[in-house]
């Protein structure tokens, strides 16, 4: 167990820069989970701190200890690759002590080594399997018991679950977060599904283009967005956006004008933006109420989706072709082809200003 | 019969014949050798496709000949040390080749396939001068050494294909579990290259079991020969009779080796040639 401090991490591949000036504390015990679109840097990262690819400028820490130079085997890190790349002509014991063996261990420590990780993985019964014998879930508990049989001080996992069906990807989300709880090492999750970050992660950062977007709990990520991408990423469905303008400053907030909204009194202070300025409001889809409307002002709902427990409602947006989601309680009474008005609880509206940075509410402020 | 039936038989019967055919074509010399071989001498030019009688008369005559033994000898050694050779450089090289980026490396790869190209008696004469001046001349580690030169390309080339298409991430667990290139190589990749290996190190000793023109040019005396120019020089009792039945005798000696060598290999070899075409 350990912890890992980023300090102005930067990697370049020839020309492209791909990650930038990455800052980074993991607490020693914690999930961290990177988390952004494909392409974003998550993976580079990611090796960056196994020692897989070499860090171009900046500082990389594990413990207290400066690891910049230091090749994979002496950091203590174990790795979970995505296609678990399991040695296909050893069995899953020799798997599991591969990595033992080169560290010279003796042969009582590699038995006891394998036989604790595959009891607590349950793969006492597969241990004299091939790979090509086994299923995709215990395939990904042996590429796990393998990154862990080393007991090295941090887990890396690069998309472990991302070739898994979906019903096994929930079962092994469990399987991980219950290890987690069990084993209490340090661990650092790459994904680009933001449900598996948000139900996994103690802490989530969210890279966007090599940038940290934001780092935080979910809780945090999904409550108060810091950036419109981090709103747009976190949550499902996604975050409704609408067009807006600033009316004016006020004792309590500003006020917000939007098409098909009208003017809301909102929490947030405008800041140095002045009335007039172009904004972009953000509702969750659980947030955005609905009121029965005639007239130019109003949505036309162009779908309506029933889940069991609740409701999708979908709405032809007045700008762009991204369709608004009300979300609600089964049953609904909204029908398609209604026409509505959108009433957003104006507590959980988010704001934000033409550079896509949040607007902070007085209240939020405050509090922290 | 209807004629669509009439039809199929047409072509059932027409598939054999085709089937014999090629057969035959394939077939044939190498068994009309095994019957020469096993006629006595006296019988020889009287022409029939069965034999009437076994006669080991040739194999006892060629091998009561100390120098043909020898050749033999002489021959798996060659053979065997250009494979090991070829299979040592191979890997490595392959491995530089196939997972290691480095600046030049598609020219290297085209360097290597261009060499391959020219033919033997292009270099002949080059070679002689390299092999005289190392001291290699009438020794078989001269022929090890020119046959090497031959089969490298090919054997790099093939391996370095296989190579690449080993998964990235396979080699990375490897280096995570805190394997060196070496441990890599000979730990993870070689297991998984059997096939590929099996492939061109079988290529490789059929290549030099078989090479005449060098071995012709590069050796002088008779205790350092190789089969095939032994074979070649095989006479008989007089300027004006060819010993058929010894040669043939010796020919079929030395192909056994190969048809067993091929049999043993021959599912790899089918896995190795096939071996990326369809991801496994
Ligand atoms: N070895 C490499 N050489 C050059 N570019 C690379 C290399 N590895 C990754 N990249 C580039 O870096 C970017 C981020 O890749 P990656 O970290 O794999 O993204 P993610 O895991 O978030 O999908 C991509 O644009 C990719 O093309
Ligand atoms: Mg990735």
């Amino acid at each position: 167990m350990a912890s890992v401090t980023l300090d102005k991490i930067n990697k370049v591949f020839g020309h492209d820069h791909i990650i930038k000036d990455v800052d980074l504390d993991i607490g020693n015990g914690e999930f961290v989970v990177f988390v952004g679109p494909s392409g974003c840097g998550k993976s580079t990262l990611l090796r960056l701190i196994a020692g897989l690819e070499s860090i171009t400028d900046g500082e990389l820490s594990i413990g207290e200890q400066v690891v910049n130079e230091l090749p994979p085997r002496e950091r203590g890190v174990g790795m979970v690759f995505q296609s678990y790349a399991l040695y296909p002509h050893m069995t899953v014991y020799e798997n599991m002590a591969f990595g033992l063996k080169l560290a010279k261990e003796s042969n009582e420590t590699i038995e006891e080594r394998v036989m604790a990780t595959a009891r607590i993985l349950q793969l006492e019964e597969l241990l004299h399997r091939k790979p090509k014998a086994l299923s995709g879930g215990q395939r990904q508990r042996v590429a796990m018991g393998r990154a862990m049989a080393r007991e090295p001080r941090i887990l890396l996992f690069d998309e472990p679950l991302s070739n898994l069906d979906a019903s096994l990807r929930v079962q092994m989300r469990n399987e991980i977060a219950r290890l987690h709880h069990r084993l209490g090492s340090t661990m650092v999750y790459v994904t680009h599904d933001q449900v598996e970050a948000m139900t996994l992660a103690d802490k989530i950062v969210v890279l966007n283009a090599g940038r940290v977007e934001q780092v935080g709990t979910p809780q945090e990520l999904y409550q108060r967005p810091l950036t419109k991408f981090v709103a747009g990423f976190i949550g499902s469905p996604t975050m409704n956006f609408l067009p807006a303008e600033l009316v004016a400053g006020t004792a309590e907030g500003c006020r917000v004008r939007a098409n098909g909204v009208g003017e809301l009194p909102l929490p947030q202070e405008p800041g140095r933006h002045d009335a007039g300025d172009a904004l972009t409001l953000g509702v969750r889809p659980e947030h955005l109420g609905l009121a029965p409307a005639s007239g130019d002002n109003a949505f036309e709902i162009v779908n309506v989706e029933y889940l069991g427990n609740e409701v999708y409602v979908y709405l032809e947006p007045k700008e762009g072709d991204t369709l608004l989601i009300h979300r609600s309680e089964a049953p609904s009474r909204w029908q398609t082809g209604e026409r509505v008005a959108l009433v957003p609880d104006p507590e959980h509206v988010h704001l934000f200003d033409a550079e896509n940075r949040a607007l902070v509410a007085k209240r939020a402020r405050s509090v922290a | 019969m209807t004629s669509r039936q009439l039809n199929k038989l047409a072509t059932r019967i027409g598939f054999w014949v085709l089937v014999a055919v090629v057969l035959i074509y394939a077939i044939f010399p190498f068994y009309y050798a095994v019957i020469t071989s096993l006629k006595p001498s006296s019988e020889l030019f009287s022409v029939s496709y069965w034999l009437d009688s076994l006669d080991f008369s040739n194999y006892v005559a060629i091998f009561s000949q100390g120098s043909f033994v020898r050749a033999i000898f002489n021959s798996i050694l060659v053979s065997i040390s250009v494979v090991a050779i070829a299979l040592l450089l191979g890997i490595t090289a392959s491995y530089a080749l196939g997972r290691v980026r480095f600046r030049g490396r598609t020219t290297v790869m085209l360097v290597i396939l261009g060499v391959s190209m020219f033919p033997q008696v292009a270099v002949l004469s080059g070679l002689f001068e390299v092999i005289r001046g190392l001291g290699l001349y009438n020794n078989p580690a001269g022929l090890i050494l020119s046959y090497t030169i031959f089969t490298l390309p090919f054997t790099v080339w093939v391996l370095t294909t296989f190579m690449k298409q080993l998964p990235q991430e396979l080699e990375e667990a490897a280096i995570m579990d805190g394997a060196t290139p070496w441990v890599t190589i000979t730990k993870v990749f070689l297991p998984l290259m059997w096939p590929a290996m099996a492939t061109t190190g079988l290529l490789a000793f059929i290549a030099a079991w078989n090479e005449f023109l060098f071995a012709l040019t590069f050796t002088l005396s008779d205790d350092q020969r190789t089969v095939p120019v032994a074979i070649a020089l095989i006479s008989g009792g007089s300027q004006h009779e060819l010993p058929w039945g010894p040669i043939m005798a010796a020919s079929v000696t030395v192909t056994v080796p190969l048809v067993v060598l091929v049999m043993i290999f021959q599912k790899r070899i089918v896995s190795g040639l096939t071996a990326g075409a369809v991801k496994g």
